[in-house]
């Protein structure tokens, strides 16, 4: 007769399927006795607390010392090594006429954070920050200049 | 009553001469979340049963082959992250060995262990990641949430490591950016140890659950045949049982020193497909805790260049990533740029066999079909 062993399967099948469903949860419940394990970060609440790698490729920054200097001599290898055109290096003349950086452009929306050209730099002059939060509601303000003082350096 | 003959659209060929059911066309995507991004399926239906798929693409397609006639070498590597997202070391290691073969550049062996450690991290994030999916698709979305869970670890080393979760453009011509830091060690011992639990964990809550096994035992079977045919590598190839993985069979970089077993499946079922990514994570673990004993001192990369000049002529590299074989054939002429680079991307092929694999199963089928080959469609359109 075929009904029975239909009836066998099927009761079969519902009990192991039963058992499979109670070995999975109690996986899930087992976190509910492990929160250790659980990774969540409740960002922003914890913006204040929030730790990054130092070497988190966030944005370009250029290192001031105190006296308001940087170390960039406006050899554009940067601007060379950068695939997307995302930095411009506008050199200058001091007033002793030797060839200075003007103005260090750094255009943050196009740039890809690839890092070629903190390798590029033979000056040590710019690095890679941790500042991630770049959004903006107005379109301009992403040409951001990296050094402070024109002419200097 | 008379039927109104519609035109079909384009890439369908009239198979039914009857006239009296009318099939008929929808688009499964591109907007579809359980598509893995813009692919869009056009399928033919008959109520609910598939009886044609045709996938259409190039929705993501963003001229990453073109662009790179118009970078540096060097500049050409970040690139290749943006490809195949999940296994982005792999893609960069398959440029810069392209780079190496034709400069005739050597890497030091330190560089080589750092290499096949991080590149292993990654072939175990991406199955976390379609283990994630794949449960997450079928229903399951607490196994999606302990995929990402443990795949968080090991992007937070990478992190650590070279200074990006995701686009990490670590690899150069001859060795990696920078050395790993001294914690390197230590927390890849305790991903092995983590990992390693959650496998078990997966196994009680996903491999051995009645409702992934019926939906996943049977369907989409793709032939040993078919699956060489379509030329799909990687599980997809590995679970119609045929062995071949390029680790083994034409071993780069240091694999050739190293002891592990490639997993073969013999069905070519969507349950095969996922079985073997999990045993895969398995041997990735034994690779790593030999790397982790036998790693040597010495320098992270050879002599360091502002720009690579290949010598004109063609170069080809491939490399095993978690999907398949991606190769790089880079044509060169003189000058630091290439005249044409061209990717063999293994997602494209393995998604070439799923008008045949959904062919008569139902529409949600097509999901378990799709998770399991484990395709990424920015790397389809590049």
């Amino acid at each position: 007769m075929a009904a029975p062993v239909i009836l066998d399967t099927y009761f079969k099948r519902t009990v192991l399927g039963a058992l499979g469903l109670l070995k999975g949860m109690s996986v899930t419940l087992g976190y509910f006795f492990r929160p250790s394990r659980i990774l969540t970060e409740q960002y922003p609440e914890n913006r204040k607390t929030l730790k990054l790698h130092p070497a988190f490729r966030g944005e370009v920054i250029m290192p001031h010392d105190e006296n308001g200097d940087h170390k960039c001599t406006g050899c554009t290898l940067c601007e060379k090594a950068c695939p997307n055109a995302t930095i411009s290096v506008l050199n200058t003349k001091n007033i002793a006429g030797k060839k200075v950086l003007g103005k260090y452009i750094y255009r943050i929306d196009q740039c890809t954070l690839c890092g070629l050209c903190i390798e590029a730099c033979p000056f040590d002059a710019i690095h890679m920050g941790n500042g991630f939060e770049h959004a903006r509601t107005q379109r301009d303000g992403f040409d951001l200049i990296l050094n402070k003082k024109e002419g200097r350096g | 009553m008379e039927m109104v003959k519609r035109p079909l659209p384009a890439g369908f060929q009239k198979v039914s001469g009857d006239d009296n059911t009318e099939e008929y066309f929808i688009n499964m995507g591109p907007q579809h979340p359980a598509t893995h991004g813009v692919l869009r399926l056009v399928l033919r239906l008959d109520g609910e049963t598939v009886r044609e798929c045709v996938p259409h693409l190039g929705y993501i397609h963003r001229g990453i082959e073109k662009q790179a006639e118009s970078e540096t070498y060097l500049q050409y590597v970040h690139l290749t992250d943006r490809m195949d997202y999940l296994t982005s070391h792999m893609n960069n290691h398959s440029v810069c060995m392209a780079i190496e073969k034709a400069v005739g550049i050597g890497v030091p062996d330190r560089a080589e262990y750092i290499r096949v450690m991080v590149l292993e991290l990654n072939r175990i994030s991406s199955h976390l990641m379609m283990f994630g999916c794949f449960g997450g698709d079928l229903g399951a979305q607490t196994a999606l949430l302990y995929g990402f869970k443990e795949r968080e670890v090991i992007t937070d080393i990478f992190d650590e490591l070279c200074g990006a979760r995701l686009t990490m453009n670590y690899f150069r011509p001859g060795g990696v950016a920078n050395d790993i830091p001294d914690t390197f060690i230590a927390r890849v011992k305790k991903v092995i140890v983590d990992v390693e639990r959650t496998l078990e964990e997966f196994d009680r809550l996903i491999t051995g659950n009645v409702i992934i096994q019926e939906r996943s035992r049977g369907i989409g079977i793709l032939t040993r045949e078919d699956a060489i045919a379509y030329g799909c590598t990687g599980c997809v190839l590995r679970a119609s049982g045929v062995p071949y993985d390029l680790r083994k069979d034409d071993p780069y970089s240091i694999y050739d020193r190293l002891d592990f077993d490639v997993p073969t499946k013999q069905n070519g079922d969507s349950f095969d497909r996922y079985v073997i990514h999990i045993d895969e994570i398995r041997q990735s673990i034994r690779i790593l805790q030999q790397c982790i004993e036998q790693i040597p001192e010495g320098p992270y990369r050879s002599k360091e260049k502002p720009s690579y000049r290949l010598p004109a002529g063609s170069y080809y590299a491939a490399t095993e990533t978690a999907k398949g074989i991606f190769g790089t054939y880079v044509v060169a002429e003189k000058g630091d740029k290439p005249w044409r680079i061209h990717s063999r991307s293994p997602n494209f092929a393995n998604l070439s066999p799923i008008g045949k694999m959904v062919k008569g199963h139902m529409i949600a089928d097509v999901v378990t079909v799709i998770t399991t080959l484990d395709i990424l469609i920015p790397d389809i359109d590049r």
